[in-house]
């Protein structure tokens, strides 16, 4: 940890092996503890969840160090952790050192993903801290005679009202003592109106540290002897590897390893390797094509293909009978493409295998089960093998950082040294695991009076986890796919909106359609960032907007007036209110100026216990068909907030990330390849295009609600809000992401009279 | 006979062995323990390498090292040194400073680029409107979508350096 850090830090000696029995373990070092380190590792399978001290330790200089098995991407859960620690422990947050997502010395808590990190590792670290609290004042009554009743703590100090002027620090009462302590079923926490960290905006502790460029990231780490890789991709989807030239050399040149249709250069230096990479020109085959070879066809053939499974959901009534008894039925499809990670620093992945042991350093955020597949991969015991976490780009679900370090494993298996890979930026777009597509067809009925008399929400896509969540298998990684022989464990995840409207009939279906053949290649599907959420959302809000509009209601109170849930409705009616909402229905009757139209959308949507409303101001410019988003009006609950100053930060990328997902994404493929290889063939939101005015209102703050996650649920509803003010400058509907100013000047073709 | 180079790296005389044609992001992050500058594309697409040669913000991937040979280049480890600072107990530069207030990231990887093209940006016009400041800014990356919070550290930036200038 950097003692200059002003809060709290970060624990980055390697040597690290953990808080066993409230004792910090240290691998090399002091030498009484090396002597004890044996030659083979056998680290823990697991670490109980149930023992405070695989949770906490107390150091002799007075330093907390929790460790958690969640891992910090980037959101600043990593200060909410010790916020919590160092609330419950009653210490200063200076003294509280952070371990995260090792599998030598944290729990396994599944690893980071769902915007978990604050649900489970928080309340995890909360009870521990809490349970030592408790033992400690135990341990200071009896030291210092007076009952637990007459003891206070303040920075890690006990004193007593009884005996002033004398006090015993946490250091001094378990000097000698482990901290062997099972976790209590039911522990007393702190009362929140005793926190003194907890809900206040404290500064994030890796800020400083990132600012100055001595927060240490994965791709920093250097190991001796290391040596550096990359991986040579086929030219085209599906093609198998023929052959590379025997004599093949380059300065530096280890080794070309090559089995099945996987190809790496190992070298000795970085740059060596970027070389030979580029010079290696392997023969492949040339494969049918595997893709659609546009959009137009995709989407046809999610339309009209065979699922190969369905599944519905919150069936209300008959939405046949309703449909035909209305007065009017409405039907729309919605599209949207699919969509790279494209993470800032394509993946990278740091591996020592040893003749029966591997050690692996890796930016991805589930590394219990990568652990997994890397034993199996070589063949080791879940014990021989362990997975530690640094940080990497931030990584929005599964994107291509397991894919990295199980390259890493497997070279560095194969050429015995320590290795390094790092991919390119074409790896890092074109090959990461895709989000999704999704086709939906919506169909709606209203009544004479215009009340919707029957709701149909039907989505066609590829299975979103065609790619586990995580990567428990070798053949859940590229790699495992490229070598062949590995199966993946795919998992079907139907597509659902997650909307609460009540409607008298009502019918969500689901179906997936096959997309095997697409596992090893660049379209391959996998979560990214709120996993099907902004898709699923796209459709079902952008159409109740529809029916809202065909019904002559106002949006905001035509959902109010349809949905179920009380916070549901009181999230729309926060944001509208926030944001001044006119109550008229769309389009908008004085848009402004025919070459710049101006409009105003509301999408909403609930998330795991979270719910979210955006209100969109939109400019069109009608020449250029450019769409310009100039303010973002937020309605946020997710309960009781932690740390008010990173949700701001959150929510606020949430908002920018989702607007770029929603203006310019859409990864671009031929039938044989993905041709989105760089930040100009998949282009990002850029500094020009940043809303003028982005206002947040948080809702439902307050201690006796639960804390409910924050990392995703403000994606959800962006591109419904979006699309929906664009229909209110512009009055026609988009009804394909990415909003591009090509398709929005496609709508406002005059339509061709018939 | 792999050549030297010979440069002034963060205010110090620097010699170092390089292989002809490796881009002098390689030769900083793996020769010489600067690890600011981040690898993001290698194409001079995202300006995660970004550093300073003579004061210009350059794209580290995409400069053979031989370019930085007689130069002077500052890296995001140089900043406190090379100034404006701030004159609180921690001196650090102004623009640090200003993305510290602002809790200007979300995982960081870009935050180099941001930084140093700012740094680049207020030496030659500390005057920067909010237009000028997205202007110059408009061809970095940041996949996490820190933009809202980098925009608010750049304008702070601003404000803060023409104080410390006064
Ligand atoms: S890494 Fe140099 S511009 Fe992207
Ligand atoms: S903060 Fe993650 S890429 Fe910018």
């Amino acid at each position: 940890m950097s003692p200059s850090s002003p809060a709290g830090g970060f624990w980055t000696r390697r040597d690290f092996l953990g808080v066993a029995g409230g004792l910090v373990v240290l691998f090399s070092a002091p030498p009484s503890l090396r002597a004890q380190a044996p030659v083979t590792p056998d680290w823990k399978e697991s670490i109980p969840a149930d023992r405070v001290d695989s949770w906490l330790a107390l150091l002799d200089d007075g330093r907390v160090v929790a460790a958690v098995g969640k891992i910090e991407a980037g959101m600043g859960v990593s200060t909410a952790f010790v916020q919590i620690v160092a609330d419950e422990l009653r210490v200063d947050m200076e003294c509280v050192v952070l371990v995260m997502g090792d599998t030598a010395s944290t729990v396994d808590q599944r690893g980071t993903g769902s915007s978990n990190g604050i649900v489970e590792g928080g309340s995890a670290l909360r009870k521990a801290a809490a349970a030592a609290h408790h033992h400690l004042l135990g341990l200071a009554a009896e030291q210092l005679g007076v009952g637990v009743e007459a003891l206070a703590v303040n920075a890690g100090v006990v004193t007593t009202t009884l005996r002033p002027g004398v006090g015993v620090t946490y250091a001094q009462l378990v000097k000698g003592r482990k901290l062997e302590l099972a976790l209590p079923k039911g522990v007393e926490t702190k009362s929140p109106e005793h926190y003194r960290y907890v809900g206040k905006p404290v500064p994030r502790i890796d800020i400083p540290p990132k600012v100055h460029g001595s927060y240490e990231y994965l791709v920093d780490f250097v190991l001796p002897a290391m040596v550096h890789a990359r991986v040579v991709r086929p030219p085209q989807a599906g093609a198998t590897l023929l052959g590379v030239p025997p004599d093949f050399s380059s300065p530096g040149l280890i080794e070309v390893v090559t089995q099945g249709n996987f190809v790496a250069v190992v070298c000795e230096q970085e740059f060596q390797a970027v070389r030979a990479a580029r010079s290696l020109v392997p023969r492949w085959s040339t494969p049918a094509p595997r893709f659609p070879g546009s959009y137009g066809e995709l989407y046809t053939h999610l339309a009209a293909g065979n699922p190969g499974v369905s599944e519905s959901a919150d069936t209300v009534g008959s939405v046949d009978e309703g449909l035909q008894a209305s007065a009017r039925v409405l039907q729309a499809r919605y599209e949207f493409p699919f969509q790279s990670h494209a993470c800032m620093g394509p993946g990278c992945g740091v591996a020592e295998v040893k003749e029966d042991s591997a050690t692996v350093w890796m930016g991805g955020q589930k590394p219990y089960s990568l652990r997994r597949a890397v034993a199996k991969l070589l063949g080791l015991k879940p014990g021989r093998v362990r997975v530690v976490w640094m940080a990497g780009p931030g990584s929005y679900g599964m994107n291509d950082a397991d894919d990295a370090a199980m390259d890493a494993a497997f070279l560095s298996a194969r050429v015995r040294r320590p290795v390094r890979v790092q991919y390119s930026r074409e790896e890092g777009t074109a090959w990461d695991p895709k989000g999704p597509p999704l086709v939906v067809t919506m169909r709606g009925g209203l009544s004479t009076t215009g009340a919707v008399t029957a709701f149909d929400y039907e989505a066609r896509g590829f299975s979103g986890r065609l790619r586990a969540s995580s990567t428990e298998e070798p053949g859940d990684s590229l790699l495992g796919q490229m070598l062949g022989g590995w199966k993946a464990k795919s998992t079907d995840r139907f597509q659902f909106s997650t909307e609460t409207y009540r409607f008298p009939a009502k019918r969500l279906t689901s179906h997936l359609l096959p997309w095997d053949h697409a596992l090893p290649t660049g379209l391959r599907t996998a979560h990214l960032r709120d996993p099907d959420g902004m898709a699923t959302c796209f459709a079902s809000e952008c159409f109740v907007d529809e029916l809202a509009a065909a019904a002559g209601m106002d949006p905001v109170q035509f959902r109010i007036q349809y949905l179920s849930d009380q916070r549901d409705r009181d999230i729309v009616h926060a944001a509208a209110s926030r944001a001044g909402w006119e109550s008229r229905p769309s389009p908008n009757p004085a848009p402004g100026s025919a070459a710049t139209r101006r409009g105003r959308g509301i999408a909403y949507a609930p998330r795991n216990g979270t719910t979210v409303a955006i209100v969109t101001e939109v400019a069109v410019d009608t020449t250029t068909g450019r769409v310009r988003v100039e303010r973002f009006v937020v309605a946020h609950d997710c309960g009781f907030v932690i740390n008010p100053a990173s949700l701001q930060g959150t929510i606020e990328a949430n908002l920018i990330q989702g607007l770029s997902r929603a203006l310019h994404e859409a990864v671009a493929f031929t039938s044989t390849a993905v041709t989105s290889t760089d930040w100009l063939s998949y282009p990002i939101l850029d500094m020009t295009e940043v809303p003028q005015a982005i206002d947040i209102e948080i809702v439902n703050n307050r201690p006796d609600r639960p804390s409910t996650g924050a990392g995703e649920p403000a994606t959800r509803p962006i591109a419904a809000s979006i699309g929906n003010a664009i229909y209110d400058a512009l009055g026609v509907r988009v009804r394909r992401i990415p909003f591009t100013p090509e398709s929005i000047l496609n709508q406002l073709k005059p339509t061709p009279s018939a | 006979m792999t050549p030297t180079i010979t440069f002034e790296l963060n205010g110090k005389p620097t010699s170092v062995p390089i292989e002809s044609d490796t881009p002098l992001l390689y030769v900083l992050r793996n020769q010489l323990g600067i690890k600011g500058p981040r690898f993001g594309c290698g194409l001079g697409q995202c300006g995660a390498c970004t550093v300073l040669i003579n004061g210009v913000a350059a794209r580290s991937c995409s400069v053979p090292a031989e370019g930085a040979a007689a130069t002077q280049v500052t890296t995001l480890e140089g900043l406190a040194s090379r100034g404006p600072r701030t004159q609180a107990l921690e001196a650090r530069h102004v623009v640090q400073q200003a993305f510290i207030d602002e809790q200007a990231a979300q995982c960081g990887y870009c935050l180099n680029g941001w930084i140093m093209t700012a740094v680049a940006l207020l030496e030659a016009d500390p005057e920067a409107d909010d237009a000028r400041i997205r202007g110059a800014l408009s061809d970095l990356k940041c996949r996490c979508g820190a933009h809202v919070s980098i925009l608010r550290a750049v304008k702070r930036a601003a404000v803060l350096w023409r104080k410390v200038r006064k």
